[in-house]
């Protein structure tokens, strides 16, 4: 099933920039700015616009896109197809067409990737690289001020489908919006990935009608309706996979990763890997980037199991993560700076309610934001200058933190430095 | 007049007009009437479904073009929200909420909507000549002067709209208070929403009535009758404090 690739050979333009790439990113890593990939990248595609089209096109790659999970199941794609050989990807999280070229551009240029891409770059980056198979997770609501319209999403990626005549697509039916986005695609792997948040898939994408909804599926009178999967989640360590039922237990947490992994796995097997070798090599992830790592926290050394919610589907996924363990002390780090979205109110989406019979702890930028939300929701709890400060006052040695995009990096940033 | 039966808050389709968290606003309505030791019922309207016309309070929220358009379309088909205002329902409307009650609005097409023309207002992306660009979305926290007769401390919110809205010639009602950080209703008069009757309309998210909790009673006392003061949360308090630090001078 895989084709011999041809042998590299660059333009000038392109030798040009991928020496500059280089050199930024070195300089940018000696002078401690990040890891160096975006402002390498950057220059890179300035001077030679077309880089990414020669690096990425002819190999084995793979682009993976969502609101939620992208980060997580790039690193398990990566796993999976790490079993054939040298593979690459952007495991930095810089998921624009920088951040792409970056991974892309260090030999051997015939390595397969694994490629996280932000969901409105998606377009730009696959039809660059006519990657061998697409990822499509889920769309929901994530920072409003910068991409308000989760349709406008659906049907970038549904015109892309249309134009990259030999990607297959592996696409979640349980997401109205993916799986409406996924029909124009050459070929289609469908998942049952769930969604535990249908907030923002009420609306036909096709038509515009209200959907129907039932336990199993949903479907509009205008005829769009949920596809058939070939792979989903029968339970907790189950994959109903090709027809049989499989054994498949991961290390990361919760069904929202087996359903992570369910995809990368259903990916995988595009490139030839069995769906149990693709399972054993991710099998060892504890972490993606501190995700779901226990570090010190406090000058006390409380243990502290970091774990990030940016979105209402997120925060529901962590939810059921929570509160599938005995309870812990949980300290919520709350920030809305741009990263964030500035907009804290779509917090009075999550049923916080779910949190009573446990210690809360509030912490973050926009703490009293979620202090009132936290009371109207009659969630007794406790409010603190900084993480550590909450730390100490946790009533256990372990707790959970639940921390959105810039709260969590910073918390990384002080607890692994 | 007070009463044995719990005040009905209905949330009318959180599936179209729930896209900014303004569900949050009838949570609080609902706590601050427990809080007090009164009923509340919160009775959520699916979209497609006929708004019921018996409920003392009518929320409507903040979401995108065609959702706004089917949410119109929806309570135009029945009189049932005209006719419980009339019979001294209280509303308040929210954003795209705040749109669908006027006149009329834009839709995602570039063509203009009929909303349900609660109040005299209508909605554009610009009221400029056609050779001025529109202008651009209004994004960000807004801060608002109520307007004194209502008796109201300073409000807080955010925003996140592209329209411009403004009264009908002749219209009744005042407007909710003069913005003075932010855009609101994107007029030369600085104002951002109306008030008229029991009918507020208004470009604040937050939820509004979280960040607010006065508003939230004014729309109480206007279908409870007096109510007892409630100083509850002390958390909104801090909140209110936070936000005024953070935005002063803006
Ligand atoms: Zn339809």
């Amino acid at each position: 099933m895989m084709t011999p690739l041809p042998r590299r050979r660059f333009s000038a333009r392109t030798q040009a920039a991928l020496a500059v790439e280089r050199l930024a990113a070195e300089a940018s890593r000696r002078l401690g700015r990040g890891s160096g990939e975006m402002i390498g990248g950057k220059l890179a595609l300035r001077i030679a616009p077309d880089a990414l089209a020669e690096v990425g096109s002819n190999r084995l790659t793979a682009c993976v896109s969502a609101t939620n999970g992208k980060t997580t199941t790039t690193r398990l794609l990566a796993r999976a197809l790490g079993t054939l050989g040298p593979v690459k990807s952007n495991s930095g999280g810089a998921n624009m067409a920088p951040g792409v070229l970056a991974a892309l551009s260090k030999p051997p240029y015939d390595a397969a990737a694994a490629l996280e891409v932000d969901e409105i770059w998606l377009p730009k980056v696959a039809r660059a690289i006519e990657p061998r198979v697409v990822l499509l997770l889920n769309i929901s609501r994530d920072q409003l001020d910068r991409s308000n319209e989760t349709r406008r999403i659906a049907a970038l990626w549904r015109e892309l489908g249309a134009d990259l005549r030999d990607t297959v697509v592996v696409a979640n039916v349980d997401d109205p919006l993916v799986a409406w986005s996924a029909m124009t695609w050459s070929r289609q792997i469908w998942v049952s990935a769930g969604q535990n948040w249908t907030a923002d898939a009420m609306v036909c994408p096709q038509c515009a009608r209200l959907l129907h909804r039932n336990a199993t599926g949903w479907w509009c009178e205008c005829g769009l309706a949920r596809p058939e999967p070939i792979v989903s989640v029968a339970g907790l360590g189950e994959l109903m996979w090709f027809g049989r039922r499989i054994p498949a237990h991961i290390d990361l947490p919760g069904r929202v990763n087996l359903a992570n992994a369910a995809m990368a796995a259903a990916a995988a097997r595009e490139f030839g890997v069995d769906v149990e070798d693709a399972l054993a090599a991710m099998r060892g992830i504890g972490d993606v980037q501190g995700r779901y790592q226990e570090v010190p926290l406090g000058p006390d050394g409380k243990l502290a199991r970091l774990l990030l919610a940016k979105n209402p589907a997120g925060w529901v996924e962590m939810m059921e993560l929570l509160n599938s363990a005995p309870p812990r002390p949980v300290l919520i780090d709350f920030n809305s700076q741009t990263a964030d979205g500035r907009d804290p109110s779509w917090i009075w989406d999550v049923p916080f309610e779910r949190l009573a019979g446990r210690q809360v702890l509030v912490t973050g930028g926009r703490k009293e934001d979620m202090s009132v939300r936290l009371a109207y929701a009659e969630v007794p709890h406790t409010v603190h200058a900084d993480a550590e400060d909450a730390a100490t006052a946790a009533n256990d040695k372990a707790l959970d933190v639940v921390a959105n995009y810039t709260a969590f990096r910073d918390l990384l940033v002080r607890t692994t430095r | 007049m007070s009463r044995e039966s719990a005040t009905r808050i209905a949330l009318i389709y959180p599936e179209l007009l729930g896209t900014y968290g303004d569900g949050g606003n009838a949570i609080v309505l609902a706590q601050r009437l427990r809080w007090r030791g009164l009923r509340a019922e919160i009775v959520e309207v699916p979209a497609g479904e006929v708004v019921p016309a018996d409920c003392d309070i009518y929320l409507l929220g903040g979401g995108e073009d065609e959702p706004q358009v089917l949410a119109a379309d929806g309570m135009r088909r029945n009189r049932s929200l005209t006719r419980a205002v009339s019979g001294g329902a209280a509303v308040l409307a929210v954003c795209a909420g705040y749109q669908v009650i006027g006149a009329s609005f834009p839709a995602g097409n570039g063509r203009v909507h009929e909303g349900v023309h609660l109040v005299d207002m209508e909605t554009r992306r610009s009221f400029d000549p056609p050779d001025v660009p529109p202008p651009p979305r209004a994004v960000g926290d807004i801060v608002v002067e109520p307007d004194q007769r209502l008796g109201l401390p300073t409000l807080y919110g955010y925003e996140n709209h592209g329209g411009r809205t403004r009264p009908l010639p002749g219209s009744r009602g005042i407007p909710l208070g003069t913005v003075r950080l932010g855009v609101g209703d994107g007029t030369p008069a600085r104002t951002d929403g109306i008030v008229d009757g029991k009918v507020i309309g208004t470009y604040l998210h937050g939820p509004v009535l979280a960040q607010n909790p006065a508003l939230a009673d004014l729309l109480l006392t206007w279908v409870h009758g007096r109510l007892a003061p409630l100083d509850a949360p002390v958390e909104a308090d801090m909140l209110r404090r936070a936000r005024a630090r953070a935005l002063a001078g803006g």
